[in-house]
């Protein structure tokens, strides 16, 4: 330890002054890295809780662990499922390392090099909010995505997103998001097509796939369905949802489905809402009222039941897509979410009331849960606005009882 | 028997080093200083000049617009130093003691009316100690508050024991709390003590509430708060306990009496215990021994000045701690963020400490444990803040300086001290408390 903080203490000089002076967000960022500096309180209280926004980040990332290492096997699983070919654990592992590992690289590489940039130009210290965003954004990504698509859409998103408002901290949408949402209004056509399984544009290409296999997504083929009453719905679509279909409810809570990366499993998703929950870095309120709204949603569709898609239970409707995904890792943002406890409450409810309201009327937005955490995003402020409205206005009725 | 009020938000910091539950004898202190800048809010008119000879209890300031509350000397002897800042502003007046107990006779209180009570305390030195809400000042002696409050207890880390700080001194108390009744308006006299402790059960004249739950209870503004919250344009005024106690002692003996209790603490302490002394008195002489390089706090962790081992105990201190500093820059795997952190403190469960028993005592250093940023995780402020107030919101609007939100938020409610707890859980490590006495401040100055 101590040889390592003498390295660093003797290259310091260089990059405080001289040549390498423009180099010192970089070098600041990796010295308090590695070193929680000796800072000391110097005002107001002299003993500090242990935590710093590094832990919490880092707590965040690993809650994201299970979706990645599920995620990466389940590209293996449904790659080779795509050519009915059978696969171990590990050939299905090296697929999905080779898809998603190139995702993550790209990610972090275009995000914290925008992210140095700005520091730089700032002459602040660079903020740890990208080590999060950064991995999300890998784990909501489509299988097949373009890499160039990926860089573009970071940048876009931490540079319109993030930074234009002030950096981490100062955000009104979830930027993870924002770099999804701008992939979907500024390549549709790609995004809509056979991108949810390793190659299988080229599988099919080469006739390689097992027959009558689309690629498409679950919330894909619902909302194919759409439109037509109930009972008119293809049979054959609606039978991938039943016991033993390619959807059914348990592949669909364990992941064994296409989706992007880090979504499809929503146990993954689960064991990272217990890690959140458990040391408190994620809300707990927005995660249970999200799981509240998106059931109270299907089952008010049930009672509808104006076509097939309506007819699906509550709890399949939550465990598919990217509900899950978006409850634990996008909702719970702590920045662009609801900040008062009991906005906290609303914000989640609507966010997964809307979820699953939007992905049943609007077919030609399969994911509703991006839209409806986006929405929710901008009228957070509005939320807490009504709450803390609520405070004063009990406080000015305790004034009012007290001079009367 | 008093009600008894459940403060749930909050936290207990078990310190190592508590104090023993014995109270010692300080040797007296040479060198004793008051220092104008333990009363927010007072700017001091010297009443002597260097050189110059003061009994204990003849004035050494007064305030430039509250003329006649006078700041006394604590001790008998030769003023030595007017210490000057930025300015020139007065950082403290240091007195050498001679070490007798010659002191201003202002006469025993024979009873009277009210003004003349007032004027009697101000005089005497006695009234300095009182506050008011809001702003968290030097009380006006020309209002009349609509109820006086008297915190028991104090709830913060290695604080002084209640039992202790009043032994033998209940008569004194009784006789401050007394004329704390003639000063206070139709809210009267309200003493918050500790639920279960029965210490303070025995008095009269007052209300006394019992509070349950962890610090911040014993905050008065956490008291006023779940009893009768202030509302714009109310006054109320608070006052320690062993301010009281002295009130009560100048009023039988016509003698200004400034002694004070301390608890000494802190994992840099040698031999933590109770001590019995002057406010002022010089933290060396009082043979406060620190291990070499520690910060020595006059006040609490949370609340309190770095005084180092030559300076003073503050005006309002009850309590010294030394704690270790935290220069040593930690490393990522062995203490730093990806440590597993069997030793540090945390309020978020980010560290497995959260699954010890709470009775487990640390020691914790000064370091901020992180870089400043911007806000980012919220709720954390609310989980340690007992109050109907968004901490937040009004730390936010007190960064952009908006009156009129500080105002409707509820800012005549709180004193920097309320937010102690905040400032010591922020994963942005914010400035919280010195940010709330600018906004006390700014809305002192705006409202004239």
């Amino acid at each position: 330890m101590k040889a390592i903080h003498n390295l660093i203490q003797s290259i310091k000089p260089h990059f405080e002054e001289g040549k390498l002076s423009r180099f010192w967000v970089v070098f600041d960022s990796l010295e308090t890295f590695a070193f929680t500096p000796g800072h000391v309180t110097h005002s107001g209280a002299h003993i500090r809780d242990g935590i710093d926004l590094k832990r919490t980040m880092f707590l965040v990332i690993v809650a994201m662990v299970p979706c990645l290492l599920f995620g990466m096997w389940n590209i293996g699983h449904q790659y080779h499922l795509s050519l009915g070919q059978t696969s171990d654990l590990l050939a299905n592992v090296l697929v999905g390392a080779w898809k998603v590992i190139p995702l993550i690289v790209v990610s972090y590489g275009v995000g914290l090099g925008i992210e140095f940039l700005f520091a730089g130009m700032r002459g602040h210290s660079i903020n740890e909010g990208y080590l999060v965003s950064g991995m999300l954004i890998p784990l909501i990504m489509p299988v097949d995505v373009p890499l160039w698509m990926v860089a573009l859409a970071v940048a876009f998103a931490v540079v319109v997103a993030k930074e234009v408002f002030g950096g981490t901290g100062m955000n009104i949408l979830n930027v993870a998001l924002t770099a999804r949402a701008f992939l979907f209004f500024a390549y549709p056509k790609q995004l809509s097509g056979e991108i949810w399984i390793h190659d299988v544009a080229a599988s099919k290409a080469g006739g390689m796939l097992v027959d009558g296999y689309t690629g498409a997504t679950a919330l894909g083929h619902l909302a194919g369905t759409v439109g037509t009453a109930a009972d008119q719905a293809s049979a054959a679509t609606m039978s991938l949802f039943a016991d033993g279909g390619m959807f059914s409810l348990s592949n669909c809570f364990l992941g064994l489905i296409p989706g992007s990366v880090g979504e499809t499993s929503a146990l993954a998703c689960l064991i990272g809402a217990a890690v959140l929950i458990w040391t408190g870095i994620g809300s707990w309120r927005i995660i249970a009222s999200f799981l509240a709204g998106g059931l109270v949603m299907g089952f008010l569709f049930n009672l509808i039941g104006a076509n097939a898609y309506m007819t699906i239970s509550p709890i399949h409707q939550v465990v598919m897509g990217g509900f899950m995904f978006g409850m634990v890792f996008m909702a719970t943002d702590p920045v662009s979410a609801a900040q008062t406890n009991t906005g906290k409450l609303w914000y989640g409810f609507f966010g997964g009331l809307f979820s699953i309201m939007i992905r049943v009327f609007n077919p030609a937005y399969p994911e509703g849960v991006m839209m409806a955490i986006l929405f929710m995003n901008v009228m957070a402020p509005l939320i807490d606005h009504y709450v803390i409205e609520a405070n004063i206005k009990r406080r000015e009725k305790r004034l009012t009882a007290a001079t009367a | 028997m008093s009600k008894t009020l459940r403060i749930k938000k909050g936290v207990d910091i078990r310190l190592t080093g508590e104090p023993a539950l014995t109270c010692g004898e300080a040797p007296r202190p040479k060198v004793v200083a008051v220092q104008p800048t333990d009363f927010p809010g007072v700017t001091p008119k010297l009443a002597v000049k260097e050189g110059a000879q003061v009994q204990a209890g003849e004035a050494l300031f007064y305030d430039k617009t509250c003329t006649s509350v006078m700041f006394a000397s604590p001790v008998s002897g030769t003023v030595k130093e007017v210490i000057r800042g930025a300015k020139r502003r007065i950082l403290a007046v240091v007195v050498d003691a001679d070490g007798s107990d010659n002191a201003k006779d202002f006469g025993a209180w024979n009873g009277g009316d009210r003004d003349a009570l007032v004027a009697h305390l101000a005089a005497g030195g006695a009234f300095a100690t009182m506050r008011q809400r809001p702003f968290d000042v030097l009380a006006n002696p020309a209002d009349t508050p609509r109820a006086i409050y008297v915190s028991g207890f104090d709830s913060a880390p290695l604080a002084a024991d209640t039992g202790v700080v009043v032994e033998g001194r209940m008569d004194d108390l009784q006789r401050g709390i007394d004329a704390l009744g003639m000063l206070a308006g139709p809210g009267g006299v309200h003493v918050g003590t500790r639920a279960g402790d029965n210490t303070l059960a025995g008095l009269n004249g007052c209300t006394t509430t019992a509070f349950n739950g962890p610090h911040p209870a014993g905050n008065v503004g956490v008291q006023i708060h779940h009893t009768a919250p202030i509302n714009k344009g109310e006054v109320i005024w608070t006052m320690g306990l062993q301010d009281v106690i002295n009130l009560g002692s100048f009023l039988r003996t016509g003698r200004y009496s400034a002694e004070r209790v301390v608890a000494l603490g802190g994992s840099e302490m040698n031999d933590p215990r109770h001590i019995r002394t002057v406010a002022g008195a010089k933290l060396s002489d009082l043979g406060v021994q620190a291990n070499a390089g520690a910060r020595v706090i006059s006040g609490s962790v949370l609340t309190g000045t770095s005084a180092g081992a030559e300076g003073y105990l503050g005006a309002f201190a009850t309590q010294v701690v030394a704690l270790p500093e935290g220069h040593d820059p930690k490393f990522l795997l062995t203490e730093g963020w990806l440590s597993p952190g069997l030793n540090k403190f945390s309020m978020s469960r980010a560290y497995p400490t959260w699954l010890m028993p709470k009775s487990k005592q640390y020691t914790l250093d000064t370091n901020q444990n992180g870089e400043d940023r911007a806000f980012v995780v919220s709720g954390q402020y609310e989980a340690v803040f007992p109050f109907d107030i968004f901490p937040v919101h009004l730390v936010k609007s007190i960064m952009v300086n908006d009156i009129d939100a500080m105002e409707k938020l509820g800012i005549y409610e709180v004193a920097p001290e309320d937010f102690a707890l905040c400032e010591f859980v922020c994963t942005s490590k914010i400035p919280v408390q010195s940010i709330v006495r600018d906004g006390l401040d700014a809305l002192k100055v705006e409202l004239g």
